[in-house]
């Protein structure tokens, strides 16, 4: 298993030039990731979440600022076949079974590994996602939930050494989430992954995260970094005991008061 | 329990239908020479048997070998539009304007180009069937979900990768469609040589039977070229079926076609 690099982001600035004027995306964002550990991003619609994303998948170059992975600058390259992705949508192929959709990553970005060591690395992580028995199902006999799920462990199955995750459980009610968000951190734990998760949902961010990033909307820019420090394994418990609900109260209030409209 | 009734329903449409026919040419006392009824339509064709069985087979390969010709080199041409900006941008409207042309039409030049027999048959055959081919499959490898390629990038995949892993499958339904329609266009072409340019074939024993008005052997000719095509277009739905998941849901689709 490769080593999960850290992050560090200083003083990142991105700006999109319109036919009129500039758009400031990001405006001076600097944090650190810390190797192997679970981050979220809060913050409004509009606060830049899906561009630090594009920075970070090396797909977006920034106006100023830098972004070292492991130390070393970030460039396309350096993060192709190191990088997971899951998206609002499960994006799954809809004529592969769940087991070979979960297959696909490794097919292409560990070429390493033989058939049988694929499957049987797929049929773990199925597993370990309450998947067991739906290994030959197609994607459109699946809900949404376990949509989700397969999706997930497509982006772990490979061993990334980042995990980006964008608004994930966005798509699913409330209590799929719920779930869901258990199930993830059940994954996370199997892996040295290191985790960017961006999120609207507070108490979402408060229950998964090792540290959360409050973001402000246009221009995007840090209005807090927050250690959160439960203890693992986090679990229903969790969401109800006084001191989440206080992390989570003093989250919205950052975000009220910074935007009305959402108030 | 349902589908059996639907069935049940379905035949009795045909049944209906060739009763109707039969009872009405007889009370209309309709000359068999005008519209003969379907009894006498069946003795013809028994008693024609080997005649129609013979020109069955030229028909078959006309239809067969247009067929290939136009998805082979439709294929390839939808390949090199979906991937070539320059190939895309040069022939989409040539494509476009050769679509609406009425390529039927050509079928007595080609008599001229190609001479008497089966290449002219061919000809015209793929000519017809090359164009849904060709556009179909072009828009199935261009609606490729961007997100999925980009997605296939960010894995390190090369573009042999993303074309055999998700353009190709993705492309499968638009191309399977593509080939319901020009499987039918196939058997219009080939029958359109035999009407202009051929002494053997279905589509010369319609003609032939027209000049000396034998009605029922027209008939019985155009069932068998109707038996034939339904045949050709259930091999493709049968692979179709095998290939594409999910197939099933859009037969009601697939028949539609037809």
């Amino acid at each position: 298993m490769s080593k999960a690099p850290g992050i560090s982001i200083k003083n990142l600035s991105v700006s999109f030039r319109t036919k009129t004027s500039t758009v400031t995306a990001l405006d001076d964002v600097s944090f650190d990731i810390a190797p192997g550990s679970f981050l979220s991003i809060v913050g409004p619609s509009g606060c830049g979440k899906t561009t630090l994303l594009k920075i970070l998948s090396g797909v977006l170059q920034p106006t100023s600022g830098t972004v070292l992975f492991d130390g070393e600058p970030l460039s396309r390259l350096k993060t192709q076949g190191q990088v997971g992705y899951v998206f609002q949508r499960p994006l799954l192929l809809p004529w592969r079974t769940t087991l070979d959709n979960v297959m696909l990553t490794m097919e292409v970005a560990r070429r390493g590994m033989s058939r049988a060591e694929r499957e049987a690395e797929a049929r773990r992580w199925l597993k370990i996602a309450g998947l067991q028995g739906f290994e030959e199902r197609f994607p459109h006999e699946l809900s949404g939930g376990m949509q989700q799920r397969v999706s997930i462990c497509r982006a772990l199955a490979f061993q990334p050494r980042i995990l980006l995750m964008d608004e994930p459980f966005a798509a699913l009610d409330e209590i799929t989430r719920e779930t869901l968000q258990e199930e993830l951190l059940l994954l996370w734990a199997q892996t040295e992954t290191t985790v960017v998760f961006i999120t609207h949902s507070i108490p979402e961010a408060v229950l998964l995260s090792e540290q959360i990033v409050v973001m402000s909307a246009r221009p995007g820019r840090v209005l807090e970094r927050i250690p959160v420090p439960f203890e693992r394994p986090r679990t229903e418990e969790t969401r109800e005991r006084p001191e989440f609900l206080a992390l989570a109260s003093h989250i919205r209030g950052l975000l009220r008061h910074r935007d009305p409209v959402t108030a | 329990m349902y589908r059996l009734s639907v069935a049940a329903g379905q035949a009795m449409v045909f049944i209906v239908f060739f009763a109707a026919w039969e009872v009405l040419v007889h009370l209309l006392q309709i000359k068999p020479v005008i519209l003969p009824p379907p009894s006498r339509i069946a003795v013809s064709a028994w008693e024609n048997r080997e005649l129609l069985l013979v020109n069955t087979w030229p028909t078959f390969v006309a239809i067969t070998l247009g067929f290939l010709y136009a998805v082979a080199t439709g294929f390839v041409i939808a390949i090199g539009i979906a991937y070539s900006r320059i190939i895309r941008e040069l022939t989409y409207p040539f494509l476009v304007a050769a679509q609406i042309l009425p390529k039927i039409a050509f079928a007595p030049l080609f008599l001229i180009w190609f001479g008497f027999g089966l290449t002219p048959k061919i000809v015209i055959a793929a000519l017809i069937a090359f164009f849904p081919v060709v556009i179909n499959t072009a828009k199935g490898l261009t609606s490729v979900d961007k997100e999925l390629l980009q997605y296939m990038d960010s894995l390190g995949a090369s573009g042999w990768e993303k074309f055999t892993k998700i353009s190709l499958p993705w492309a499968m339904p638009y191309f399977f469609a593509a080939l319901k329609i020009s499987i039918t266009l196939a058997i219009v072409g080939a029958v359109v040589g035999e009407f202009v340019a051929a002494g053997e074939g279905l589509g010369y024993i319609i003609n032939a039977s027209n000049i000396s008005l034998d009605t029922e052997l027209m008939f019985a000719a155009i069932v068998c070229m109707s038996v034939l095509g339904i045949l050709l277009f259930l091999v493709i739905v049968a692979a179709e079926r095998l290939i594409v998941v999910n197939a099933q849901d859009d037969a009601s689709g697939a028949s539609a076609t037809m």
